[in-house]
């Protein structure tokens, strides 16, 4: 039976947020992501680990978990995995996300448990304890999981540290990508190689959206933010601490410089010099623009950006603000939010995807009237702007990495129904290959077809490349000869003589026969000779000698003439040959029989 | 499979390694102690270097007074230093598939190699290498622009006269290879034929060979090289460290099972223990310091100086040189102390950590905001206006024959309260000092090599067996001045294949096996028969 993959998305099936991926790969069974949803405060919040296991630990039944970067929809189930229900195993992340994860996940903590009052969660503790099975990812690194299973890390250029993973057990191989920034290419290790594997998961948060070019959005975002600070107004931007943030607030930062703004900017997180921070020690994972300057000019060190205060919300006259989370689902950045969205002058850019439920997804869709807690309503009166920042991989960018990696199938996840139903047909059209996109629960499974590695000894190939004269034709095959020996799982192919003598064997030579009656007035040896001399004059470049025991050999073939004692015209023609011989033997017999009958 | 060995220096190595169809350049060390017998290059006018009497032979025959001078007691040449290259006639070196460079001291060589053999190949490095590597050429072409010098003496290399010239010029071996530096366009030349690898990289070679870096524990992105295919395993073994400094401790397992295991680069100071000379380091400097003189450190400006300051960072306050200024002059200094906090993958568990805090991983960030050490790229502009004595200060080159430590030897060699420490191992103190004699300031060797020792390595050898060891010559017997210490050189079974420059070893391999695939289509249609 043909060896297959299996891949089972407990969370992200069809659905962003909680990205949990389940892979079966050559006996392997590899967990791809622990993520929380932002969209639901109950169990569904975390994936359904109980689809591993009903009773104990997950310990026994995974050989590693892979964390492709630090946003919590792909890290914030972590604690709750390994300490909660239970998980020893390795967990492997790069540098700069095994830094920021656990700064995230007890942000998340203190804001369900110390805000929301919720109990049954993780604790400080547990995101320690986790942490404390995290092994360190570097770029490039084949990274030996036991002897069989292999994993690789590419730069994926998301958010700060985050990767791709390729997954290899023997010849059978798997890619993930969280969120590729096709901008990825323009930092300096390369992007992936031509790895060509059997699935490539990919999510599709944007699948339908082919954005317009990077730089044509900065300027939009730019336009925007300066018309309302010139009208007076205030801008809030929500935001996740580490990300995308940084790169608005460069963006800012020399705007400001450039025009010669006053308007204060404000970042509203106590992360905020921390972060610039990790991404300044971490710079060597940022892009090749800033890498460059930064012994000159650290990018990260802002003059006109301001540490916030909850108090600054209500001062006169414009003002920027970054404010955490990007989805107005909680914290600083809702508190703002209501206080400013009574003014029409004022203005909220959403520059990233937000989950449904969320009041950011809310406000996005055009709803004007929102519900808030204990039956208030607030009138979103200010302008909403969406600004498709978020660096999630989008149509073009997907196209692309399978142009590079060549896969041989296609998974969809992280992306809504719809949208992913249309991304499938443009990749089954394009590329001609099956995509998949399982919902939550579901199996995918991929049949492989690998080829089988064998030594092949190197006499036998030096003897073959020979007789393929000097130089081979890589355009022509070729048949060869040869023994394959399987032992103990590993095979080996070598020329049946040193097979016969390793497995001690005897060589047994099979031998046909074959007597063709004729008529021939000359003598024995005459015929021969006749036969010999023929033979000799028409197959140019094989071996032929007549013998003095009164044979002729062609090759391998052996002919030998007698005659009956009653008619000595009447001649029998003897040839024996091996089986290897049979090839040329039947073009020798009809030179014979067409000498013999002219 | 054949060896070439294009360099006799043990630390510097550059050897070619031909492996089932590829050219595999091992390292491109640059031989800089030739620059010894050249005169330094001061930055401003020296009347004493100036007024130097030229030589001529005693009989009077050989007249070469433009070119040669003397200088205590000693004949120099006045020219732009040059320094021995790898050799070039063994091998066309235009056939060389690709060079793979185990640390940035081991790669100054390559603008030579990449830029005028016709080579057309790549080059692997990994990030850090490439980096510090960059930054420690364009210190010297810096250091060798700032100083033009028009002559570039060629008569003294003529077979006949070099013959007749005094000790050490007379038995200087290979000096018509000697060249000139390269230029700062040949350098970034050379360097964007770097390919970035990351430690246990697999990177495939024309589908031939794989080769993959380890970790080596020398320097910052250090690194050993794995050279394999299915059935062979070839180990270079360059300049590692088995000492828990600042780099990523070295990676020992993966060197098991090799058929050839190449080693170079062991320490150059086998009797000197690195911790014993830190101490007396920092006493000498402690000492020199309260005494109201100046220390001058020469030095490379990556590397060790990173552990110096560190060292430097706990010692301060113990010793009461809280308001002692520290100076580190160099055309790349700020850079190099930049670069050393960002590489943070490629750094000892402990500096991790503190990555992760987020902190730098090195207390010189601490030393350079409370204002205890300041950097320089050199003595003219700022520094000539804030530089206050007693002070200590670390520059560079370490030869004393170029960059801003000529200026400091002038200045304050005349002075028995100032001290010169050195902590670089590449040059015996002694030459160095050379055309500074007589000096009155205070001379304190204490090299640091962190390298692997005899004892470390003979150790390292029984634990990952290696069936065959090939190393430079000088490995093979105890050192010239200490011939007894038989514990100085390598002992083994079978006994290690010795190399010098210009060696063409043939190594003891068996290639047996080779390994192919069957398609899928044509092992679906294999039938078993059970023996």
């Amino acid at each position: 039976n043909m060896p297959e993959i299996n891949v089972t998305p407990l969370g992200a099936g069809q659905d962003v947020g909680r990205s949990c991926i389940l892979v079966s790969i050559g006996g392997k069974n590899i967990m791809l992501d622990c993520g929380m949803h932002m969209g639901y405060n109950d169990d569904r919040r975390f994936p359904d680990f109980s689809y591993i296991t009903q009773n104990g630990r997950l310990t026994d039944f995974l050989d590693c978990v892979i964390i492709s970067h630090f946003h919590l929809d792909h890290c914030g189930a972590l604690p709750y995995m390994s300490e909660m229900v239970g998980y020893d195993g390795p967990i492997y992340m790069t540098h700069p996300t095994k830094a920021i994860c656990p700064i995230l996940l007890e942000d998340f903590r203190k804001i369900t448990v110390d805000k929301k009052g919720e109990t049954n969660f993780f604790t400080s503790q547990m995101i320690k304890d986790c942490m404390k099975k995290v092994v360190p990812l570097n770029l490039h690194q084949t990274v030996q999981v036991d002897d069989e299973l292999e994993i690789k890390a590419y730069y994926a250029g998301h958010v700060l540290g985050a990767a791709m993973v390729h997954i290899k057990v023997g010849s059978e191989s798997v890619v993930y990508t969280v969120s590729v920034n096709k901008y990825a290419k323009s930092h300096i290790s390369a992007w992936i190689d031509k790895c060509r594997p059997d699935i490539l998961i990919s999510e599709s948060t944007y699948a339908t959206t082919i954005r317009d070019s990077k730089r044509c959005r900065e300027r939009d975002f730019l336009k925007k933010v300066h018309e309302t600070i010139e009208r007076g107004g205030k801008v809030l931007i929500p935001v996740f601490a580490l990300g995308r943030a940084q790169e608005l607030c460069i963006l800012l930062e020399t705007f400001w410089e450039r025009m010669n703004l006053k308007a204060p900017i404000y970042f509203s997180t106590g992360l905020t010099e921390k972060a610039n921070h990790y991404y300044k020690l971490f710079i060597t994972w940022t892009n090749q623009k800033i890498r460059k300057t930064f012994v000159q000019r650290n990018m990260f060190e802002f003059k006109h950006i301001k540490a916030f205060d909850r108090s600054y919300a209500d001062n006169p006259g414009p003002m920027v603000v970054f404010a955490t989370p990007g989805m107005l689902h909680a914290g600083q950045s809702l508190q703002i939010f209501k206080k400013w969205a009574g003014n029409e002058k004022n203005m909220v850019i959403m520059p990233g995807y937000c989950v449904q439920g969320t009041i950011g997804h809310k406000i996005l869709n055009g709803q004007r009237k929102l519900e808030m807690e204990g039956r208030a309503t607030l009138d979103v009166k200010l302008q909403v702007e969406y600004m498709s920042f978020s660096a999630h991989a989008d149509a073009k960018g997907i196209m692309q990495l399978i142009r590079m990696a060549e896969p041989r199938n296609m998974l969809l996840v992280h992306g809504e129904a719809v949208k992913m139903e249309f991304l499938k047909g443009k990749i089954e059209q394009e590329f001609s290959i099956d995509c998949y996109m399982p919902a939550n629960g579901e199996t995918a499974t991929v049949t492989t077809n690998p080829s089988v590695p064998v030594d092949i000894s190197l006499n036998l190939l030096k003897r073959e490349m020979a007789l393929g004269g000097p130089l081979p034709d890589p355009k022509k095959p070729r048949t060869m000869h040869g023994t394959l020996i399987m032992k103990e799982n590993s095979l080996k192919l070598v020329s049946s003589e040193q097979a016969l003598k390793e497995l001690g064997l005897n060589e047994h030579q099979l031998r046909f026969t074959c007597r063709v009656q004729l008529q021939d007035p000359h003598s024995d040896p005459d015929t021969l000779h006749r036969i010999y001399t023929h033979l000799k004059s028409v197959l140019k470049g094989y071996t032929i000698q007549h013998l003095p025991d009164g044979t002729v050999m062609v090759e391998s073939i052996v002919i030998k003439v007698s005659s009956s004692a009653e008619d000595t015209n009447a001649k029998v023609l003897l040839l024996s040959w091996s089986y290897q011989g049979g090839e040329y033997f039947f073009t020798a017999l009809c030179i014979v029989k067409r000498l013999m009958y002219q | 499979m054949k060896l070439y060995c294009l360099s006799g220096h043990p630390t510097l190595p550059c050897n070619v390694l031909k492996f089932k169809s590829t050219t595999i350049m091992l390292d491109c060390g640059l031989d800089t102690t030739s620059v010894l017998n050249f005169l330094p290059l001061p930055l401003v006018h020296s009347p004493r270097l100036s007024k130097l009497p030229g030589w001529i032979s005693k009989d009077g025959t050989i007249n070469l007074e433009k070119e040669l001078k003397d200088c205590a007691g000693r004949v120099f040449v006045d020219s732009q230093p040059e320094f021995c290259l790898p050799e070039r006639e063994l091998l066309d070196l235009s056939t060389i598939d690709v060079i793979l460079i185990s640390n940035y001291h081991c790669m100054m060589a390559l603008p030579y190699i990449t830029e005028h053999t016709g080579f057309t190949g790549t080059v692997y490095a990994t990030e850090p290498t490439l980096q510090i590597g960059r930054l420690l050429m364009e210190e010297v072409v810096n250091f060798m622009e700032r100083v033009p010098k028009a002559q570039s003496a060629t008569c003294w290399k003529n077979k006949e006269i070099q013959r007749m010239l005094p000790g050490p010029l007379k038995d200087a071996v290979d000096v018509w290879t000697w060249k000139r530096c390269y230029s700062m366009q040949e350098v970034n030349s050379a360097l964007s034929k770097v390919q970035l690898v990351g430690y246990s990289q697999k990177v495939e070679l024309f589908g031939a060979v794989q080769v993959s870096p380890l970790s080596s524990g020398y320097s910052l992105g250090s690194s050993n090289w794995i050279i394999q295919s299915h059935h062979e395993k070839v180990s270079y073994v360059s300049g590692s460290s088995l000492l828990t400094t600042h780099p990523q401790p070295m990676d020992q397992s993966s060197l098991k099972n090799s058929d050839v295991l190449i080693l170079t680069g062991l320490t150059q100071m086998p009797t000197a223990n690195p911790d014993g000379m830190l101490g007396e380091f920092c006493s000498n400097l402690a000492m020199t310091i309260r005494a109201g003189g100046n220390v001058l450190v020469p030095c490379y400006s990556s590397g060790v100086i990173y552990d110096l300051l560190e060292c430097l960072y706990q010692f301060i306050e113990s010793a009461s040189l809280g308001t002692t200024p520290f100076y580190f002059i160099s055309p790349v200094a700020n850079s190099s102390l930049e670069f050393s906090q960002i590489f943070a993958e490629w750094l000892c568990h402990n500096k991790q950590t503190k990555v992760y805090l987020p902190e730098p991983p090195f207390p010189h960030a601490e030393l350079i905001q409370t204002n205890k050490l300041k950097h320089y790229p050199s003595i003219h502009g700022d520094f000539s206006s804030e530089f206050r004595q007693p002070c200590v200060v670390f520059t560079g080159h370490p030869s004393l024959r170029f960059g801003d430590v000529v200026h400091f030897m002038e200045l304050w060699g005349k002075s028995s309260l100032n001290t010169i420490i050195f902590t670089e191992p590449d040059f015996s103190y002694l030459d160095a000092l050379a055309p500074y004699q007589p000096l009155a300031m205070k001379c304190v060797y204490c090299p640091i090599d962190t390298r692997l020792n005899f004892h470390q390595v003979s150790k390292l050898l029984k634990e990952v067996q290696p069936l065959h060891v090939v190393c430079p010559e000088q490995y093979t017997q105890p050192p010239l001045t200490q011939s007894h210490r038989s514990d100085l050189m390598l002992e083994l079974q079978p006994p290690p294949m010795p190399y010098r420059r210009c060696s063409v070893l043939n190594l003891p391999f068996r290639r047996r096996y080779e390994r192919v695939y069957i398609l899928p289509e044509v092992s679906e249609q294999v039938v078993h028969f059970p023996l």
